[in-house]
């Protein structure tokens, strides 16, 4: 018997939640110490997935199928290929990050590492699911832990943030749902995602299918003008939910598009591509713009987001092996780029207790150590060479310019934006006068404490890594793209 | 053995800043060593192309594959021809000198380890850019040498100036690197392939033809001119002085701005595609030299004069290899290089002549607060003047021979205006120089009471020592233009491509060689003439006046630098915040979000109209939801069938 190494990633969490729960109630350290334990676990198994994983096969490996509901022909199929391959190690690194992130968070405390772990369970299966039942339930589940995460431990608007993001989201959810009943009628009755691309569906039902998926992918991607839930959310969230939120869940809609547009509605994906192009390409310039005028950091790295997902848009609307590739890796080094500024922003409001730009100066004067890993982390989102952002947004432009010329121009401005509004914040924010007190500096301010750098260390080494040696995660991504677009050239009788 | 040169650096730059803190004063040692390693190994690899015949001196290859996707592919490539290897021993040599300098003037700082872990880390990022072998690999050079840049510009970042122009630097050169990375778009589309050897000799076989011949080149010099401070990108560069003097020196004067230069000299097979783009080179050279000039004439601040010269001195080595692209022969190409390695020694000299005066006079940069240091600087005040002639064009001077190529170059390949204007540039150039000079070192002392020069330790002042006798001998390397030791070394790489060698040296009116260079050299020596009897002469005040009675507007002008600052923040900057601010708080918070909520609004309050707001009607909701969505789902399968 063949050991089920990806049930094993994905329920790990689960059970790590319900360790938690067990907890007593006085035992506070032990809870945070049995979530972490668990995170770092399952991150633990998908690097073993990682080691069983066959980077010269482009298709579903370590295939798990068992029967689930037999009268709707839905059953629990996982698997990964080379493109969730990396979605899925993405979030078991950064979850056991976000546990350590909330060590210092007092409120709820089992709640809080319960409602974590039951999140990265639910992403971890969106990202595994072969089976759209499956894929659907658990892109719902993740909504609810979500919005309780903004709702109980955010900031100051986070009621209004939280149902927000939760109203937004459900109403693409809905509009999905339509879809996934009406694929299950015109796919000839099933839920298996394999044998519903092999159904061949007719160019009307493609592009009304497309329409509805759209609009949640597009929703959580976002894509403009879909993304104003975003800066509320990521701003009001706790800095776990926002290193989440920003981390995995935006890569849900670009996965989406490759997991269920592509292979299921390739014609409608050919006609609606340029269009996708253009939305990408408004998002990148115009998240850039509104990023410049930003008054609160988070908020601005929110806004960040915006212009950042608009190059993974780009890159699928390509539709060629290179940028979409690129736009794969854009994903998961977004989610380290701005994980890591969520993180530290977290890390700079429990000293400042203020995230207003306006009212920060000369932080890096008195801590230059924190202020050294800001940068990094700043140049890494403005896609300096030899940090990791800089691949995938040069595979996705560089991919992208044969066919779409001019938007890869205007696209390209954003490489420009990034360095505007990320250095300006830098500047403001990091040097200059320091205005903090001296009898603060050796007590609040302290410089990063080596609980805080065993939490930024391993994301810089991640961002050096695909920076200067992307080869590993290229080698992986590359064939499983390559198949997922090959669905567009196949003749419309075999479909 | 090639990735030792820039990895010694490096390993030394990693080294530093995670032990910045216990280094203590080992720290200069440490990196003055890393980069005298690099320069080491250097002069190995210059030996082993001169072992080697004069059409095959090229060594290096793939060191790994860096990124590969679909049908793109870049290989992590380094390569030493004799152009390399003549920038690897600039950057090695002058970079090991003032990484030396800088033990001494640094002493006193408490962030020497930062401040050398940086330096180290600049000079492998400058090593990889002269390296590279493949566009993509000089891409990564350029923008971490961009980086390391901004960091040493806002090294004292407490001060909000230094911030600023460091943010100033790295945004203004993202704009120079937006034009590049089109440029190597429209390279990998069209040659399928970003390796240098290979895109060189397809674009050799068989040119280029219409738009994409000039796109290609122009686009790469925008990057050029954001990196090597030409026109209109050269705004960064002025307000760089900021960052420590040394920095000033090596990377805003020796090194790292010469890329531009290095740039179109290595791709000059696709900057000979079209002569629209070697023009364009020219012109925008000599014009950047002429406003750089006109500026750094009634400049106060003694490392401002250097910077704006250093500016106009970087147009004339674009004068010369546009002239190249323009004319297809390699003489010119030569004569930027040459004028790029004599700037290099006589530049850093200046720069660390400066941070010793400054050194001495307490952090002062007012050069009316100057005067008369002559005597309390003898080893600073002797080595500057070397310097001071030698950008002056005082023969036998080195640059007095780098810049009289220039000059030949472009009156052999037919650019007679461009000769007449480059002559004016000379003569400006050595006015604005001396005075400089007079106003530093010569005439009475204007120095602040409580302030005591003093010359500085002689781990500076034997480095401008050897770099004096650099900017005074480095003549030799290029006597003449058409039989000198660099031009025979340098030839080869140039002769590759389209080309087409001027069939005889010609001279304005056909005089002999010695004469016209006899007239550019007067020339500067009337210029010095001029300076002499307006800030160092009796009488010299009175003459001043006279003159600012019929130039003052011109004066005003060159001081306030043409208000080019002032229109770019009027036609860019402030209408770019206006723009910014009504797409977040006018498009963005109003209408699109303003959207969101009033359409969450308006179905509240029909809701409430529809009195559905009392308790237990969620349920409600929720059914009359999902009775919709199975309605639609049924009108959908129905009609799509």
């Amino acid at each position: 018997m063949t050991i089920p190494v990806l049930s094993i990633v994905l329920f790990l969490p689960l059970a790590g939640a319900l360790l938690v729960s067990l907890v007593p109630k006085d035992y506070v350290k032990l809870m945070r110490l049995v979530a972490l334990a668990s995170s770092i676990v399952a991150f633990g198994a998908s690097l073993w997935m990682l080691f069983l994983f066959n980077s010269a096969d482009g298709g579903f490996q370590l295939v798990e199928k068992v029967e689930w509901i037999s009268r709707y022909r839905a059953s629990y199929h996982l698997g990964v290929d080379g493109i969730s391959l990396w979605l899925v190690l993405l979030t078991t690194f950064l979850v056991p990050l976000c546990i350590a992130a909330s060590w210092r968070v007092d409120k709820k405390v089992k709640a809080l590492n319960v409602i974590l772990l039951l999140m990265e369970t639910s992403i971890l299966g969106v990202f595994l699911s072969l089976d759209l039942l499956l894929f659907y339930i658990f892109w719902e589940g993740m909504l609810i832990p979500m919005y309780f995460l903004i709702g109980v431990w955010g900031y100051e608007r986070r009621v209004y943030a939280a149902l927000k993001f939760f109203l937004y989201t459900l109403f693409g959810s809905l509009l999905m749902l339509v879809g996934v009943a009406a694929l299950y009628f015109l796919g000839g009755r099933t839920f298996d995602l394999a044998e519903l691309s092999r159904s061949g569906l007719g160019p009307s039902a493609q592009l009304w299918l497309f329409g509805a998926f759209f609009a949640s992918f597009a929703i959580k991607v976002p894509i403009f003008p879909f993304h104003t839930w975003l800066p509320d959310a990521h701003t009001e969230a706790p800095t776990a939910g926002s290193v989440l939120l920003a981390g995995v869940l935006l890569k849900m809609g670009g996965y989406g598009f490759l997991r269920l547009s592509i292979p299921l509605f390739p014609d409608a994906t050919v006609k609606f591509a340029p269009w996708l192009a253009i939305l990408g390409v408004i998002g990148i310039v115009y998240g850039g713009i509104v990023s410049i005028v930003q008054s609160d950091v988070k908020r601005l790295v929110a806004y960040s987001s915006v212009s950042h997902l608009g190059f993974v848009v780009l890159g699928i609307a390509a539709l060629n092996t290179a940028a979409t590739t690129g736009s794969v890796l854009q994903m998961v080094s977004h989610g380290l780029s701005t994980g890591l500024l969520f993180l530290l922003i977290g890390m700079l409001y429990q000293r400042a207790h203020t995230r207003k730009i306006a009212d920060l100066s000369g932080v890096g004067g008195v801590m230059p150590v924190f202020g050294g890993m800001f940068l990094i982390a700043v140049l890494s989102s403005l896609g300096l060479p030899g940090l990791n952002g800089f691949v995938g947004e040069f595979l996705i432009l560089n991919g992208t310019f044969p066919v779409m010329r001019a938007l890869t121009i205007i696209a390209t401005l954003g490489v420009v934006l990034a360095a505007i509004y990320l250095l300006w914040m830098y500047e403001r924010v990091f040097t200059g006068p320091v205005k903090i007190p001296h009898a603060e500096r050796k007590s609040v301010w302290r410089d990063v404490s080596p609980g805080e750098l065993a939490v930024i260390v391993p994301v810089i080494a991640m961002m050096l890594w695909i920076g200067l040696y992307p080869k590993p995660f290229l080698d992986r991504i590359e064939p499983s793209v390559e198949r997922v677009l090959s669905n567009l050239n196949r003749p419309v009788a075999s479909r | 053995m090639l990735l030792l040169i820039p990895a010694i650096p490096l390993a030394g730059a990693v080294f530093l800043l995670i032990f910045r803190a216990k280094v203590g004063r080992f720290a200069g040692a440490i990196a003055s060593s890393a980069i005298g390693g690099s320069f080491f190994v250097s002069l190995i690899a210059w030996s082993e192309l001169l072992n080697r015949p004069a059409e095959s001196r090229a060594v290096g290859g793939r060191v790994f594959e860096w990124i590969a996707a679909g049908s793109f592919h870049a290989d992590f490539t380094l390569r030493v021809d004799p152009l390399t290897a003549v920038m690897l021993l600039v950057v090695t040599g002058v970079g090991t000198l003032i990484h030396i300098y800088s033990i001494g003037y640094m002493a006193s700082d408490e962030r020497r380890g930062t401040f050398f872990g940086y330096l180290n880390l600049f000079a492998a990022s400058m090593l990889v850019l002269v390296l590279a072998g493949n566009f993509l690999v000089l891409f990564l050079g350029w923008e971490l040498v961009g980086l390391c840049s901004f960091l040493l510009i806002s090294f004292w970042s407490h001060r909000p100036s230094a911030a600023a122009a460091g943010k100033k630097a790295f945004i203004v050169n993202r704009i120079g690197d937006f034009g590049f990375l089109i440029a190597l778009f429209l390279i990998q589309k069209t040659f399928g392939t970003l390796d240098m050897v290979e895109v060189f000799a397809r674009a050799g076989e068989s040119p280029l033809t219409g738009s994409l011949a000039t796109a290609i080149p122009l686009l790469l010099l925008l990057g050029c001119a954001g990196k090597s401070a030409q026109i209109p990108l050269y705004i960064w560069l002025p307000d760089a002085m900021e960052g420590p003097t040394p920095v000033s020196a090596l990377i805003h004067a020796a090194t790292m701005v010469t890329a531009g230069v290095y740039l179109v000299a290595r791709a000059h097979v696709l900057f000979e595609q079209s002569l629209i783009a070697g023009g364009v080179v020219v012109g925008i050279g000599i014009a950047t030299a002429l406003l750089a000039a006109a500026i750094a004439i009634s400049q106060d601040d003694i490392k401002r004069v250097l910077a704006y010269s250093t500016v106009s001195q970087l147009g004339y080595m674009f004068v010369a290899v546009g002239t190249g692209a323009l004319s297809r022969s390699a003489l010119p190409y030569v004569a930027g290089i040459f004028h790029l390695v004599t700037h290099a020694f006589f530049k850093a000299l200046l720069f660390l002549g400066a941070g010793s005066v400054m050194h001495a006079v307490g952090d002062e940069t007012d050069m009316k607060k100057m005067g008369g240091l002559r005597k309390a600087l003898p080893v600073t005040s002797l080595t500057f003047i070397i310097g001071w002639l030698a950008i002056s064009g005082v023969p036998p001077l080195s640059g007095f021979f780098s810049k009289e190529s220039i000059l030949a170059a472009a009156w052999e390949h037919g650019l007679p205006w461009i000769w007449v204007l480059g002559v004016i540039v000379a003569g400006m150039t050595a006015f604005y120089m001396s005075r400089q000079v007079f106003l530093t070192f010569f005439g009475e002392s204007r120095v602040a009471a409580d302030v005591h020069p003093h010359e500085s330790p002689p781990v500076m002042t034997r480095v401008l020592q050897s770099l004096a006798l650099l900017a005074a001998v480095g003549g030799l390397l290029n006597l003449t233009l058409h039989h000198g030791t660099l031009s025979k070394w340098l030839e080869p790489v140039f002769t590759s491509g389209v080309h087409i060698e001027a069939t005889e040296a010609a001279t304005p009116l056909g005089l002999p060689e010695v004469v016209v260079s006899a007239f550019i050299a007067l020339v500067s020596l009337a210029a010095i003439a001029l300076a002499y009897r307006l800030y160092l002469a009796p009488g010299a005040e009175k003459a001043r006046t006279r003159l600012k009675g019929s130039l003052g507007y011109f004066v005003r002008l060159s001081q306030k630098k043409f208000f080019v600052d002032e229109l770019y923040n009027s036609l860019f900057v402030w209408p770019g915040k206006v723009v910014a601010r009504i797409a977040a708080f006018g498009i963005d918070a109003k209408i699109i979000d303003g959207a969101v909520n009033g359409a969450a609004k308006a179905v509240g309050a029909a809701a409430l109209r529809m009195r559905m707001t009392q308790s237990g009607l969620v349920r409600r909701y929720a059914m009359a939801m999902l009775t919709g969505a199975a309605l639609i789902v049924a009108l959908f399968v129905v009609r799509v069938r």
